[in-house]
């Protein structure tokens, strides 16, 4: 580690919380110079880890991405044009568990830099355009409330509008309980705007990330022409945990994996992070040309 | 447990106890003429019985769903239509019992009538798997209402589960996606579609069948995005603290048509669907046609727009 003065660890602490740009909460390592990889334990040189598109370099775990990264990853520089940025949740049931749902929505803006769980718009890939979904896990736990199916529903109204293909990037834990019922008729809202784009004969491509569970794959995110999965995502229905104790027995290894979602026909594509980009282009591109 | 006794009662309607002895008791003496008394009993009885469920809390109203003798899918069909022709299978890898559907008429009209089953029996309950589908149960009702759609039949669904079967192979064979296709695709039938909440709206498992151009909903069921005790247990840590889960999320009938998610409560007779079937048959059975007059007045196309603009609605947010 590089020493520094007190002084230094301060304004760069400072720095750091005031910073808009998402963090990595995941590398949790002082200065995040050295990452462990969860996966093998491996440390990894945090330079060395975003290079590698956050994919460890010793085992290929892929590290959950934030939405802004993931753009960075698939969208041509400087093509995004970020969408309904400005829509917030709202606590309508007065709902408490441990904190009231508006202060964990308050708080979830802070840590994440984003409004919700999805950051829309459209942008280019390999000159392909597209409408963009992109969800991210760190607004609490990728959870589908109003906001985040009203984006979709938005995103897919602007993809008929303008004829172009919708792409939807995955990473969630479900429906948001905190908005009871209405986040349950968010998977009825988005599924019927998708059926409406389909009459239209457009396409429709779905990358699933890790995890990708519950009402969000009940609906929007099994809904694609294409399915591509990036490897060792947790992709299903039900939690792993609500099984197992459901069942009262242990999950056969690799259940609920990209690999067994191939496997099992729900998945077209497993595909590495370093060539997501390319072969979700040339999907596109069969659709387009 | 008061559920020990022949009267299923639940634990709320305790008070009643005693004045079912009393009646037994009555009922029991041959040789003078009780009649008198036991019809009085029995108003003592109605009167407590209508003032406790007049005050049931969310968790109680959970209770009353989810009682063994609550009416089923079948049960409701066997009262509300005629000429019921049950149709089996997904054409694609099985039958699934805790999915039941099939043709029958309604006053006279030929409508597809799809439920989750469940059952007032353990042995019927596991056959049923607890009225909780696989993904070949929402393929069989999804083409159940294909076939409704192509030849231009109404569609009524009744729901009434837990959830959708969360178990291995349940995964292996899709359950989301299994749900996912019906949802989109419920929003393309151009035919009048109905559905009735009977008992346990219990999440994607129930939304998979439930897109009606109009919902509707039991006086003593629940629709929610998660059931009281998971919701307790993942958000208090504690499922011990259901009741007010129960109460928090919102998931009676009275909210759900606060939010505009259904479109009406059909009355129950007197402590529940339970206690009278033909009653709560009479009332769903009514409301149904109410509204499949209402309906059968849309186009197909107008079908179509009146349900995406039903769902289209949801969701409360700010902007700006």
């Amino acid at each position: 580690m590089a020493k520094i003065s007190i002084h230094e660890w301060f304004t760069r602490k400072k720095r750091e919380e005031s910073s808009n740009e998402p963090k990595t909460a995941r590398l949790d390592i002082p200065e995040n110079l050295w990452v462990k990889c969860p996966k093998c334990s491996a440390a990894i040189y945090a330079k060395e880890l975003e290079a590698n598109l956050k994919v460890c370099t010793k085992c290929s775990y892929h590290f959950r991405l934030s939405a802004r990264e993931r753009i960075n990853i698939i969208v041509d520089e400087g093509t995004f044009e970020e969408a309904d940025s400005d829509l917030k949740s709202t606590d309508f049931l007065d709902f408490t568990d441990s904190i009231p749902y508006q202060k964990r929505i308050e708080d979830a803006i802070i840590k994440s830099s984003l409004n919700d769980a999805i950051v829309s718009g459209k942008g280019k890939i390999f000159g392909t355009q597209a409408t963009l979904g992109i969800m991210d896990f760190s607004f609490m736990g990728g959870s589908m409330g109003s906001v985040v199916g009203e984006k979709v529903t938005r995103q897919v109204e602007r993809s008929i509008e303008a004829k172009i293909p919708a792409v939807i990037c995955t990473t969630s834990g479900g429906a948001r309980m905190q908005e009871g019922i209405m986040s349950l008729m968010q998977m009825a809202k988005t599924s019927a705007a998708l059926q409406r784009l389909r009459e239209q004969g457009i396409p429709y491509v779905v990358i699933l990330t890790d995890p990708t569970t519950g009402g969000t794959t009940a609906s929007f995110a099994m809904l694609g022409d294409v399915h591509i999965a990036e490897p060792g995502a947790l992709i299903g229905f039900a939690g792993p945990r609500v099984i197992e104790q459901n069942i009262r027995q242990k999950l056969p290894p690799g259940f609920q994996r990209s690999e067994f979602l191939l496997a099992h026909g729900m998945v077209d594509i497993v595909c590495e992070r370093k060539n997501l980009k390319d072969t979700l282009a040339n999907v596109l591109k069969f659709f387009v040309e | 447990m008061a559920e020990k006794n022949n009267l299923n009662l639940l634990e709320f309607e305790k008070p009643l106890l005693g004045l079912f002895k009393k009646v037994d008791e009555l009922k029991k003496v041959s040789d003078i003429d009780m009649s008198e008394e036991i019809k009085m009993l029995n108003k003592r009885i109605e009167t407590l019985r209508r003032e406790i469920f007049a005050k049931l809390s969310p968790i109680q109203i959970v209770k009353v769903a989810r009682h063994i003798k609550r009416p089923t899918t079948l049960d409701y069909i066997g009262l509300m239509f005629t000429d019921f022709v049950e149709l089996h299978g997904d054409r694609n890898f099985s039958d699934d019992a805790a999915m039941v559907g099939g043709m029958a008429k309604l006053d006279g009209r030929s409508v597809m009538v799809i439920g989750h089953q469940k059952g007032h029996t353990t042995k019927e309950l596991l056959a049923r798997n607890f009225g909780m589908a696989n993904p070949e149960g929402y393929r069989k009702a999804l083409r159940l209402m294909r076939i409704a759609n192509r030849f231009n039949k109404p569609i009524i669904t009744l729901v009434d589960t837990p959830g959708a079967y969360p178990g291995i192979t349940a995964e292996e064979r899709g359950q989301a996606e299994a749900i996912a296709k019906n949802l989109r695709e419920m929003a393309a039938l151009n035919v009048p579609f109905i559905t009735v909440i009977t008992g346990e709206g219990g999440s994607g498992g129930a939304l998979g069948i439930a897109m009606g151009n109009k919902v509707v909903m039991l006086e003593y069921s629940v629709y929610s995005v998660i059931s009281p005790e998971g919701c307790a247990s993942i958000l208090f840590r504690d499922a011990g603290r259901a009741p007010e889960a129960a109460t928090k999320s919102r998931m009676i009938a009275k909210d759900l048509l606060e939010f505009g998610v259904i479109d009406e409560i059909i009355k129950e007779p007197i402590g529940g669907a339970h206690n009278n079937y033909e009653l709560a048959a009479q009332n769903i059975k009514a409301a149904i046609l109410k509204h499949l007059d209402d309906l059968s007045k849309l186009s197909p196309r107008e079908l179509i727009a009146d349900r995406y603009h039903k769902y289209r609605k949801m969701g409360i947010f700010t902007e700006g």
